[in-house]
């Protein structure tokens, strides 16, 4: 496979980095090369936040996602701003609560979800950007849902276990949206 | 070997601790800051010392005191707080003691910006600090290497009994990526001919100074230090030659610059440009004889830094001038794409 490319972006908070991480961590888990690298400084305390996560079967090169494959928008000022930079051919997932998607790209697949009302439909707090990534994994393939249960194992700090299985709910919850 | 997913300046700090550093002095600025976090973290379960200093420049010479009794020290900083640090490390070269200095560096000049940049290679390779002195200079482009260069620079400061620096920059501090630690037994060097741990009165003091009052005494301590270096350079100059064989082009980058740059080359390559990568894992000692094969040839050179243009130098002494050396770079905390340097690629010459 050659490398595939991924931007995340969203408002700091809404698990931007945190998603992006799970995904890094599918790339571990099937022993993929990878690499993830946060958007840092002001961005952090409030800003907008992004984060580039490349996966690949080749030693990564540029960390840094320009062109992505999978864009995975959070917020209507991301979606705005990177839904150009799409490479044709790519994947766009947004949260339809928070953004309306004004687009005349006709070479991109867009995939809407309503995941922040999902999320307090089901009692899900925060698991927005875990449901967008179940939407993710169904549309695109990158990673089984095993690898992503796996990686969420691994990326819950053992103070936290107790979230996992919201976690694997968001992810459901996503896919079959 | 198990992969962890770890950040860059995690792994720094990481990679000390196994390396047997046993005092980490440090002071806040990103973006190096989760590295001091980690240290603060675990240097005391891992039997050490976490200290931060008031400033950088206490941080520095409680680097010199450390290290002036043997043990392994290192500290840690972004671009601003080098300068700083800077009379602090020529006072420990001068005293000719072992210590890691690290630098993720950020852009610049004066408090500058916090994104990533490699100003500093001037700084780092010629002038950190006043004084006829040199530092080893490591440059890591992964975060794998940046373990391997922490280890491999404590082991080399000892050996040879001068400061080391690996000079990182803030994309390969924040960036996580796969890494393993190999197995590591922290080198024993014999310090106890110069160690400063407390004579009991059974033998000479051990005086750890950087201050010599008469020139001819100041002269030969500065020429002893001097053959150390000769040997240095005789044996510790490190590059990586990536499809430098038959290139026509070839493009001289270092850290992460170097990954957009190989990023580059593959791209010319599938276009059917015959362009290479010379890139120095070791800037002091600068790997000449290494760019002079890689380079042997090449039509043209050209460099590709997040500076305004420094190695440049480097390589245009390192080949004698012997060939065409153009320069691309972005500065300022701006990252070069791998486009941008295809372009400049083709610009400069690679595409007939």
């Amino acid at each position: 496979m050659a490398t595939t490319e991924i931007l995340l972006a969203g408002f700091g908070g809404q698990g931007v980095l945190f998603a992006g991480k799970i995904l890094a961590y599918c790339g571990l888990m099937d022993n993929k090369e990878l690499s993830w690298l946060p958007s840092y400084g002001p961005e952090m305390r409030g800003g907008t936040a992004n984060c580039s996560v490349c996966i690949s079967d080749e030693p990564i090169g540029s960390p840094l996602v320009l062109t992505p494959d999978i864009l995975i928008a959070m917020n209507q000022p991301s979606f705005d701003k990177f839904i150009g930079d799409v490479k044709p051919g790519g994947k766009v997932f947004y949260d339809s609560t928070l953004i309306e998607a004004d687009c005349s790209r006709t070479d991109i697949e867009i995939f809407p979800v309503a995941s922040s009302q999902l999320a307090d439909d089901n009692a899900l707090k925060g698991g927005s950007n875990i449901i967008l990534l179940g939407k993710v994994i169904k549309e695109t393939g990158v990673f089984s849902l095993e690898t992503m249960k796996k990686a969420i194992e691994k990326v819950v700090p053992p103070s936290k276990a107790q979230l996992i299985p919201n976690n694997f709910k968001a992810i459901e919850l996503g896919m079959n949206s | 070997m198990e992969r962890n997913l770890m950040k860059g300046n995690e792994a720094l700090a990481e990679a000390a601790i196994r390396a047997g550093c046993k005092c980490f002095f440090g002071y806040p600025i990103t973006p190096q800051t989760e590295l001091a976090a980690y240290m603060a973290k675990r240097m005391n379960k891992a039997g050490g010392v976490f200290l931060q200093a008031e400033s950088e420049i206490a941080a520095i010479n409680m680097v010199l005191g450390a290290a002036s009794t043997g043990v392994r020290a290192m500290t840690s900083s972004s671009s601003p707080g080098l300068s700083l640090k800077s009379e602090g490390i020529s006072y420990i070269a001068g005293s000719d003691l072992p210590a890691v200095i690290i630098n993720v560096q950020r852009g610049g000049p004066g408090l500058g910006g916090i994104q990533p940049s490699q100003a500093d290679y001037w700084q780092a390779t010629k002038a950190l600090g006043h004084g006829d002195f040199h530092l080893m200079v490591f440059a890591p482009a992964s975060v794998q290497e940046m373990v391997d260069m922490v280890v491999k620079a404590f082991d080399k400061a000892d050996q040879y009994r001068c400061p080391a620096m690996i000079l990182a920059d803030g994309l390969l501090g924040q960036m996580m990526e796969p890494v393993s630690f190999p197995e590591i037994n922290p080198d024993s060097h014999d310090k106890s001919s110069w160690a400063a741990t407390g004579h009991k009165g059974e033998r000479k003091h051990h005086i750890i100074n950087s201050l010599y009052l008469q020139p001819d005494e100041l002269e030969k301590s500065v020429a002893d230090r001097f053959e150390r270096y000769a040997q240095i350079k005789e044996n510790e100059t490190d590059a990586e030659l990536y499809l430098t064989e038959d290139c026509d082009i070839l493009l001289c980058a270092f850290g992460a610059t170097a990954r957009v740059v190989k990023s580059a080359v593959n791209e010319a390559r599938a276009q059917g440009i015959k362009a290479g990568l010379f890139r120095p894992k070791t800037l002091w000692p600068f790997p000449e004889k290494e760019l002079n094969e890689a380079a042997k040839n090449a039509k043209k050179l050209l460099s590709v830094e997040m500076s305004m243009g420094q190695m440049i130098d480097d390589i245009k002494l390192a080949i004698n001038c012997s060939k065409p050396v153009e320069f691309y770079g972005r500065t300022g905390g701006v990252i070069p794409t791998p486009a941008e340097v295809l372009a400049e690629i083709k610009k400069v010459g690679g595409a007939e």
